[in-house]
């Protein structure tokens, strides 16, 4: 057996190898390899922007959070002031009514004093008008009486000047 | 061109394979030598020479003592033109016995060689060394087996691929699926691991296709040398296929070669004058080595893992004793499944020592 046959290259075979080779390789080029090494870079390239984009996210994620804070700290400062401002405006509202209500208040004690002074001045000049007019009445009748009988003139005196002895 | 180097390889394989079956080395001897005393016996070197080397039909089985066989095209070129017909036309004779005429001319089928008698002549004549005496080789493009194994696989990686890029069409977003799903690591993995560090981030984009054809080109043959029913196609193990691919990797090296590449080629830069002169020839014979590294490795680790496998299993029939079977499936297993590692491997090997010999041809000066 000759065994140089392994080793001779057979014309027909390198001539369909060549053949078959270049035909393979210009239909999986075009069929296979482009569409799936494409496919593959393709989504390298969109895991690539995601992560990228996530980080972004995240880095602004971390800003408004900051953002938030310092906003809410800004309207906790501004609620804790204005509600410092309405409490002494409430003071202030308060104290100013109280000394209004005070000088009102002895404005008409005042007054109410004065027409009570009045008043009491003008009934002691009614009091003593009638008991004038009284005593005069008095007096009248008195006269009357004594006039008429004389005995009982004395009496009336007598009486009266009893009466006046209680008084 | 019968190379030296090549030959003794051989015997390295031959030697490998001799002192795998030490055991009953000598033994086989004897036995072979009393059988090739009587014709009718069983021949291991005949029948592993069969199933190593290319053949003009597909043997499937031996029904009855009657060859149940593929017919493939015989397609001839000889001095009337083409000349066509079915192997069939020899009636499964391999010894030159069977002449078949066609478009003029008497052909024979001698060694899985197709011989054209010279005119005049009515049957082949033997020299001594039993090499015919008045026939000539006319060109043979026939469809041989390996060549019908060779298109088998086409279809299967046309099937494969093609079907696994039509999956991201469908997919949104890129979404590998079904098959696509077992393609794409792969796929990745020639341009990870083979394409970006062999060649260079920038530049491996123009050889990926490339690599990834040679890659898959090879291991689905030789996968398909493996599978036992396909009866030894040996495609892969065939210094013709494994020739014409190192070819192809020698003509893109060669093409894509920058001026940096020659220049470390022709005139070595960073060593002494006498240096440069003395490394030149060197670096030339250097050029055709790569190529030719390829084409033997490849050629060399199939065929010798066809041909342990074969030799293993053909101890059964040399000694004619059921007895030696587990013995023989036993390290005909062991082997196989190193060979199924080997398939893998030695497309890798391939492939990665191409994109290498691109890189190397790429490569931009750095000092």
């Amino acid at each position: 057996m000759d065994s140089s046959q392994f080793v001779t290259p057979g014309f027909g075979l390198v001539f369909w190898t060549a053949i078959t080779f270049i035909f393979l390789l210009l239909i999986l080029k075009k069929f296979a390899w482009k569409p799936i090494l494409g496919a593959v870079s393709e989504r390298e390239e969109s895991i690539k922007s995601a992560l990228a984009q996530a980080e972004e996210a995240k880095k602004e994620m971390q800003n408004l959070q900051a953002d938030n804070e310092r906003i809410l700290k800004e309207a906790r400062a501004e609620r804790d002031g204005m509600l410092k401002e309405a409490r002494e405006i409430k003071d202030s509202i308060i104290s100013e009514a109280k000394e209004q209500a005070k000088s009102e208040g002895d404005k008409m004690v005042k007054a109410a004093q004065a027409t009570i002074e009045s008043e009491k001045k003008a009934a002691v000049a009614d009091i003593k008008n009638q008991v004038a007019n009284l005593s005069v009445e008095i007096a009248e009748k008195v006269i009357k009486e004594q006039l008429s009988d004389k005995g009982k003139q004395l009496k009336l005196v007598d009486d009266l000047l009893g009466d006046i002895k209680l008084n | 061109m019968k190379l030296i180097g090549l030959k003794s390889l051989l015997v390295v394989i031959l030697f490998t394979l001799s002192s795998t079956t030490v055991f009953a080395q000598d033994d086989i001897e004897e036995v072979v030598e009393h059988f090739e005393e009587k014709e009718d016996e069983f021949d291991p070197q005949g029948m592993i020479t069969h199933h190593v080397l290319d053949a003009h039909e597909f043997h499937i089985i031996d029904w009855n003592d009657h060859p149940i066989t593929l017919p493939l095209p015989i397609i001839l070129w000889t001095d009337n033109g083409l000349t066509t017909f079915m192997s069939s036309a020899f009636e499964h004779d391999d010894s030159g016995k069977v002449i078949v005429e066609r478009n003029g001319g008497k052909f024979v089928k001698l060694h899985e060689k197709i011989y054209q008698l010279d005119a005049g002549a009515s049957s082949v004549s033997f020299d001594a060394e039993n090499h015919p005496t008045n026939a000539t080789k006319p060109w043979d493009i026939s469809i041989t087996r390996n060549v019908f194994m060779m298109w088998i696989s086409v279809l299967v990686l046309l099937l494969i691929f093609t079907a696994a890029a039509r999956k991201y069409k469908k997919s949104e977003n890129n979404v590998p699926k079904g098959i696509a799903g077992f393609v794409e690591p792969l796929v990745v993995f020639v341009r990870d691991e083979i394409g970006i560090p062999m060649i260079g981030e920038h530049k491996y984009k123009k050889y990926m296709p490339y690599l990834l054809t040679i890659f898959f080109f090879i291991w689905i043959n030789n996968i398909f040398g493996l599978i036992p029913i396909l009866n030894g196609a040996n495609l892969s193990g065939n210094i013709a296929f494994t020739f014409t691919l190192a070819v192809f990797t020698f003509i893109i090296t060669t093409f894509s070669g920058n001026k940096n590449y020659w220049k470390h080629i022709f005139w070595m830069p960073g060593v002494p004058v006498p240096m440069k002169i003395f490394l030149a020839p060197i670096e030339i014979i250097g050029m055709f080595v790569k190529p030719i590294s390829l084409m033997i490795r490849l050629f060399a680790n199939i065929t010798a893992g066809h041909i342990i496998v074969l030799a293993l299993m053909s101890l059964i029939f040399i000694f004619k004793s059921v007895f030696i079977a587990p013995v023989s499936v036993g390290f005909s297993l062991f082997i196989g499944i190193i060979e199924i590692i080997v398939t893998a491997i030695q497309a890798y090997i391939f492939t990665v020592l191409s994109a290498l010999y691109f890189g190397m041809a790429t490569e931009e000066e750095h000092h």
